[in-house]
């Protein structure tokens, strides 16, 4: 199992790359992390006609929190995002939600902006991402657009970027006070892709909810917020309303079947996640 | 202007292989671990996948674990790698290897080298895992004969010996 043969750059500056990206086109794929574009080449499921390596690059944002948020540039690897999130309560939902994606070989090389680039359903990044309201920062020789996660991801590794930008950063918001958030995943095996998991955040102010984020992943053809489910969980917490979400959100949503495992398979552990993780969410909440 | 290789004739790439310089020209194609295999004669690292899910292939790439079929040879230039032979000779891995020999944590051993190297990574950064550590930090490592559980045990008992 080997690659088709294809051409090869190591640009040294952003705009070198994000010239060779405008040159050609289709033709060019970056390779970051290389973890789910080289298995590609292999199946030859990917032959591109050149390779744009970034790593090489310098002056490239890396991993940068202020007050105000968290940036990640685009050779950050999960591993070290991990390492950073773990230390900061405030990024709770990335510390568990990257503690799940692969292996630790493959987060040691593996980067954040790869996998928001690639938009794989099931992964873990586009959902922590929605959850986060993070931004996509997008660079090509015409200039820099951010676009919010809400608007970035479209489909099965369909995105809003064009064939001749590159994600230069992802950015998310520090959360406001008050917010708590949860993750769960189930797979068939550890750092395998998620058959179906939740990313889950709720604002308590002065002990009621005042906002709740719902993102399922691994359901749909992108990560899908369950805004009739996310309002049924307003106000005081309490048990009934974890159980109306958890049947709001499988019956709002289109849930479609993956291979082995159906629609109806899905509906039922998006049900049996939202009240695993929402119960945990609130168990101690003020007014429990 | 970038130059843009290819195959033939190849890049020419400087790394250091297990303590030594290397200098070398590859084809930008050719995977790590093919390189180190096929070029360097160090067949201790395993080909077993060839896309990421077996772990068979593991080398450590500037003092990480990573995946030597999903790296390109080209992407190592500059690079500092340590194969499964550099570490076993550097000692390193006594303790581990001494642990899988005595609970017969392998049978063929083409899984070892993967997880020797993976578990080592473990052990520095985590004194004490429990064994629900150890198995997530293996979990990108298969095995097709042990069954894991003496793995787990060998490498449960590595971080409680004395030679470590
Ligand atoms: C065995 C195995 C298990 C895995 N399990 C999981 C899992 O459970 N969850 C999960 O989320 N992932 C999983 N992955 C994939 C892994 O997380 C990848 O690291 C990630 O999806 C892509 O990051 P990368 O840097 O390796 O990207 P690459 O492989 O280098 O690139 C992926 C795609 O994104 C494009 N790209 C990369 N960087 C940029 C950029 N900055 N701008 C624009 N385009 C870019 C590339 O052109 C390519 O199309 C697994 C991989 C393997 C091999
Ligand atoms: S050969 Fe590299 S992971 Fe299987
Ligand atoms: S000992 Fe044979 S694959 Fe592990």
């Amino acid at each position: 199992m080997k690659p088709a043969p294809f051409a090869y750059a190591a640009p040294r500056s952003l705009d070198e790359a994000l010239a060779l990206l405008a040159e050609h086109g289709d033709e060019a794929q970056i390779i970051a992390g290389g973890q789910s574009l080289v298995p590609m080449l292999a199946l030859r499921m990917a032959t591109p006609g050149i390779l744009v390596d970034i790593n090489r690059i310098a002056g490239l944002p890396g991993l940068l929190e202020d007050d105000a948020a968290l940036t990640v540039g685009p050779c950050v690897r999960h591993a070290e995002l991990l390492r950073h999130a773990g230390r900061h309560r405030h990024w709770s939902l990335i510390a568990a939600a990257v503690r799940e994606v692969a292996h630790p070989g493959i987060r040691n090389r593996g980067t954040l902006c790869g996998s928001i680039a690639l938009a794989d359903p099931a992964a873990e990044a586009p959902a922590y991402a929605l959850a986060l309201d993070a931004e996509i920062v997008l660079s090509s020789l015409s200039g820099e657009r951010r676009v919010p996660a809400r608007k970035f991801f479209r489909g099965v590794y369909e995105t809003a970027r064009a064939p001749d930008e590159m994600i230069t950063a992802v950015t998310f918001p520090r959360p406001a006070p008050g917010w708590r958030f949860g993750f769960q995943e189930i797979a068939r095996r550890h750092g395998d892709y998620a058959i179906a998991g939740l990313c889950a955040g709720l604002r308590l102010e002065a002990g009621r909810i005042t906002e709740v984020e719902l993102v399922y992943f691994g359901i749909a053809d992108r990560p899908m917020r369950a805004p009739q489910a996310e309002r049924s969980l307003l106000g005081e917490p309490n048990a009934d309303a974890v159980k109306e979400a958890a049947a709001a959100a499988g019956a709002e949503l289109e849930v479609e079947g993956t291979g082995e495992s159906s629609a109806a398979l899905k509906r039922q552990l998006m049900r049996v996640l939202t009240e695993r993780v929402l119960t945990k969410l609130i168990v101690g909440a003020p007014g429990q | 202007m970038t130059a843009i290789a290819n195959d033939e004739p190849g890049l020419e790439i400087e790394t250091v292989v297990n303590g030594a310089p290397v200098r070398a020209r590859v084809a930008v194609r050719q995977s790590l671990v093919d390189w180190l295999r096929d070029d360097l004669g160090l067949t201790g690292s395993h080909v077993g996948c060839e896309h990421g899910v077996c772990g068979a292939c593991t080398v450590v790439v500037d003092g990480v674990c990573v995946r030597g079929c999903l790296m390109l040879a080209v992407q190592a230039d500059g690079a500092s790698i340590e194969t499964i032979e550099g570490a076993s000779a550097s000692g390193r891995l006594a303790a581990l290897q001494e642990a899988f020999y005595t609970r017969a944590a392998l049978q063929c051993g083409f899984c070892t080298p993967g997880m020797l190297l993976t578990a080592a990574e473990l052990l520095a950064g985590d004194d004490k895992p429990d064994r629900e550590t150890i198995r997530e930090a293996l979990s990108g490592n298969y095995c097709r004969c042990t069954g894991y559980q003496a793995i787990i045990d060998a490498v449960e008992a590595a971080s409680t010996s004395e030679k470590r």
